[in-house]
């Protein structure tokens, strides 16, 4: 996030779209609709769900899943031909915005309600509003990135949020809410395949001299192989040798089928878990590792928070902490890494970790502390690119709408998204563990639009079969609200019935994504 | 802009207050204690027990000090007689029309009922006691309630509509036959209750309470460690209480302040028994061929196993033959590491996560 969590409850408007916060960062939600029904904040809802946060909204605007771009260049055109965009800042702060202006031109509310289904006139309402707000801003998850358009949605938003003057404010920015605990620890710690610590460039020599020098070894300059290209490359014979630290990718993955030949195609996989997981049961060897509870360390949440894990209680068996696994590895590979405790690789952290610079355990003790945070004094920063961004002038890109890689047809009528529920955690290891979350949702259902059930004779409950291009699951039908016509919704939390066998892994060509929140799909009676 | 301050005197000490301030608050802040009950920061004062009442001068009867602004030259007694006296008679009220029977309560110990009775040095109320009967709620694992403990003072109702904004509980009724709980009278579970479990966590009493705690532990043999939740991005911060190594029960903890400011989701709370659960991997597994089962083997066999296979693969294949995926589950310290390894020690970049996923 650009911003803050508490900055929510006190902006003018937030703008929440392909993200059900409400069941995803529940914690966050109550900050939102504190400010809805508290402090009189606006709310616009943009997703192709009616999700929880509709019953708190001024306005919702429902687009078919993956026409994001048409819609955001939609309301830049509303705001543009009214004038009612930040001029002083957009001369000031920005460039390229001619190129922007054009582009969106020809986005005019018709011809978005055309590709997206959003009605002119909502659009338009939405687009003032949000125009007018002094201060806005826009919180966006997996429903924007899950695309094969998922960067140029972030870029979009990145637009739209710079059109109207809202990044480098308190109270606006453009704040992606992070789905699991540590997703933001990970990038910033280097678990990116071109980056180091810092998200300093492998490529870069400097950076490069700066790593070698730290480390005392010889470091490749050529970038890594994404997660999704070491599944090709894997399937290939290219790479040969996998070590997952943590991960169940054989169900967190687009098109199962697929990565479980590419792992069983490896002369080594290397799984360290705290469950046996689809994924462990194809390893090699299986290392038992230690749940949060039973270690020292830090997470960094979604507002660049670095905050304290500690220890709690012992780990089972012989499980040990991941970071002891490493060493004692590292130590059999000749490379001796001799730490005593998590706090002295976090002492060893901060050195080559310029915005980590000015932590330490002693300062996080009470309360974490935002990153940047590059000295012993600094305080931490709330929000980011106050007087300038990172490269100095916000660079608005000309974005055009490219539909999704699947569109219903004939064969395959519906629309199918995915995503999370209130009651578990991405691949159900954890929570379908715990008696009362397991209680509340013990089996994944299909969310489907009573005119849909109706016109396909389900009833609730009744089982059902999903079938894609690549596979077919079964499950139970929740008739719901939630799910439009046209739309049905899954989670990938179980499984028995792995929506991932359906799910299409075209990627989006720069960030590497799968579009997990669209495909194709036709539903019967199972 | 420094507010203005506003003099007065409380129990005979002279203080000044912000503008706007409450008796109460201006009390706390000069460590003057006023017993409360239904009152709860930041959330609406509303009135409703009168536990927190003080005298004013020339004021015609008690005022609730949770409720009354400060003003200027206002003298305040919290602990006369009279002030006394109207505690006693609502604390007994409160408990002879409960079934408060403190053996078998899991908030024994750490109920702010018991507490007012004790330090108001009550022996027994004068009142008959006459609990109302109500039926327990024990058809769901999270969270139980039990009504016939309740004092009325609103604190869940708030925290659902004013804390969490989930809008599911409310005051059925009012006076003596008033009622807390989700719409028409249904159950949690049969309402749009999503167990955040933030009314228990306010719950003064043991009338809404951590059903899997039940008999795991008094709150005096519990150890509490605070921590950061493994869920979500949010990285809300947690008590995590246990007895003899056994993890019992989570709770949010305002003193934490940010991120959650005390507030947790059913996850972070009810969430956490996997941590303890029978499945958990205790042991290294290995196979030396891919048609073989997995077998226990010993630490160093395995890591000697792992150590000798990629250095092989290393030789033959090269380093870029070699991934590795790190975690957005682990900690700071491990993905570091990890990345370390791979780049220093194998001398791949080919290092992700699940981040996109
Ligand atoms: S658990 Fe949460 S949602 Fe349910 S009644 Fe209590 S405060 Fe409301
Ligand atoms: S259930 Fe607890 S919090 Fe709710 S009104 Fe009764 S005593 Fe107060
Ligand atoms: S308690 Fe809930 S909202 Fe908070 S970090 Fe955990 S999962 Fe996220
Ligand atoms: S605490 Fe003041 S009226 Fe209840």
């Amino acid at each position: 996030m650009t911003n803050s969590i508490e900055e929510l409850e006190y902006t003018d408007l937030i703008l929440a779209t392909g993200t059900n916060t409400t069941e995803n960062h529940p914690v966050i939600s109550s900050f939102v609709k504190r400010g809805v029904r508290q402090q009189g904040v606006k709310l616009i809802v943009i997703d192709p769900r009616e999700i929880d946060l509709v019953k708190y909204a001024d306005i919702w605007l429902c687009q078919k899943p993956g026409t994001d771009v048409a819609v955001f260049n939609g309301l830049m055109n509303v705001i543009i031909s009214e004038d009612l965009y930040a001029k002083d800042y957009v001369a000031e702060r920005t460039e390229n915005f001619d190129a922007l202006k054009e582009t969106v031109a020809k986005y005019t509310p018709e011809y978005v309600e055309k590709i997206s289904g959003v009605p002119a006139e909502n659009l338009k309402k939405a687009a003032r509003m949000y125009a007018q707000a002094n201060r806005a801003s826009i919180i966006y998850a997996m429903g924007i990135t899950q695309h094969i358009t998922g960067t140029d949605n972030v870029k979009s938003i990145a637009n739209l949020s710079m059109l109207c003057g809202n990044i480098g404010i308190e109270g606006g920015g453009v704040n992606p809410l992070r789905g699991q605990n540590n997703v933001q620890g990970a990038c910033d710690m280097g678990g990116l395949p071109n980056v180091y610590p810092a998200y300093q460039q492998v490529a870069t020599e400097d950076a490069r001299k700066k790593f070698e020098a730290a480390w005392g070894s010889k470091l490749s300059a050529k970038p890594g192989l994404t997660l999704m290209e070491m599944m090709a490359a894997a399937g290939k014979g290219d790479v040969k040798a996998l070590y997952i630290m943590g991960e169940n990718p054989l169900l967190s993955d687009p098109d199962l089928k697929h990565v479980e030949k590419e792992l069983r195609n490896l002369d080594l996989l290397v799984v360290q878990d705290i469950f046996p997981t689809e994924t462990t049961q194809l390893a090699d060897v299986v290392l038992p590792a230690a749940s949060f509870a039973e270690k020292e360390g830090t997470f960094t949440n979604t507002e660049r928070r670095v905050q304290r894990v500690r220890k709690i209680v012992d780990a089972p068996g012989e499980a040990k902490t991941d970071w002891e696994i490493i060493s004692a590895l590292s130590a059999k590979m000749g490379y001796p890494m001799q730490y005593a405790s998590a706090k002295e690789i976090f002492d060893e952290v901060i050195k080559v970790t310029p915005s980590y610079a000015g932590m330490t355990y002693e300062r996080l003790e009470k309360e974490g502390l935002q990153w940047p945070c590059p000295t012993s004094d600094h305080p931490g920063t709330k929000f980011l690119h106050k007087d300038r961004f990172s490269r100095g002038l916000g660079l608005f890109h000309a974005i055009e709408y490219i539909p999704p890689a699947e569109w219903p047809d004939k064969e395959y009528p519906l629309f199918l998204s995915t995503g999370r529920v209130l009651y578990h955690y991405h691949t159900g290891t954890m929570t379908t563990r715990a008696e009362g979350p397991s209680e509340r949702c013990p089996e994944s259902l299909v969310e489907i639009n009573p005119l849909d059930a109706e016109k396909l004779g389900i009833s609730d409950g009744q089982m059902v079969k999903l079938t894609s291009r690549r596979g077919s699951v079964q499950a139970k039908a929740q008739i719901t609200q939630k799910s439009v016509p046209g739309t049905i919704f899954m989670n990938f939390h179980f499984a028995e019935a792995a929506v991932n066998l359906l799910t299409n892994p075209a990627l989006d060509p720069v960030g590497k994504i799968p579009e997990l929140k669209v495909c194709a799909v036709k539903l019967e009676a199972a | 802009m420094e507010k203005k301050r506003v003099p007065l005197t409380i129990d005979g000490k002279d203080v000044e207050a912000k503008a706007g301030q409450t008796i109460l608050e201006c009390a706390r802040e000069n460590g003057i204690f006023i017993p409360t009950l239904c009152h709860y920061e930041k959330t609406t004062n509303v009135g409703a027990c009168r536990v927190c009442v003080v005298e004013v001068e020339n004021a015609r009867s008690l005022v609730a000090s949770c409720c009354m602004p400060v003003s200027p030259g206002m003298i305040v007694r919290t602990n006369t007689e009279a002030v006394r006296s109207a505690q006693k008679m609502i604390v007994e009220l409160l408990w002879s029309s409960g079934d408060h029977n403190c053996l078998t309560c899991e908030q024994n110990g750490a109920c702010e009922l018991q507490n007012l009775v004790y330090w108001l040095k009550i022996d027994k109320p004068r009142f008959e006691i006459e609990p109302p009967g109500y039926a327990i709620e024990d058809n769901n694992t999270m969270i139980q309630r039990d009504l016939n403990k309740c004092v009325l003072c609103g604190r869940c109702v708030r925290a659902c509509n004013e804390i969490q904004v989930n809008e599911v509980l409310d005051f059925s009724m009012r006076g003596s036959r008033a009622k807390v709980g989700p719409a028409f009278d249904a159950d949690y579970i049969n309402s749009s209750c999503v167990f955040c479990g933030e009314c228990l966590q306010v719950c003064p009493v043991g009338a809404i309470t951590f059903k899997q705690a039940k008999f795991a532990g008094r709150p005096w043999e519990l150890s509490k460690t605070r921590t950061t939740c493994t869920y979500c991005g949010v990285g809300c911060q947690m008590d995590v209480f246990t007895k003899d190594g056994k993890i019992i029960k989570i709770s949010g903890n305002r003193d934490y302040g940010k991120p959650n400011e005390g507030s947790l989701c059913v996850k972070g709370r009810f969430g956490m028994d996997f941590i303890q659960h029978p499945d958990r991997l205790k042991k290294p597994l290995l196979r030396r061929n891919k048609n073989e089962e997995l077998k226990e083997v010993s630490w160093d066999e395995a890591t000697s196993f792992i150590a000798e296979k990629l250095a092989a693969i290393k030789k033959t294949g090269g380093a870029d033959s070699i991934a590795g995926l790190a975690s957005a589950r682990c900690t700071n310290e491990e993905n570091y590491l990890f990345q370390k390894f791979m780049r220093a020690v194998i001398g791949t970049n080919n290092v992700d996560h699940c981040a996109r996923l």
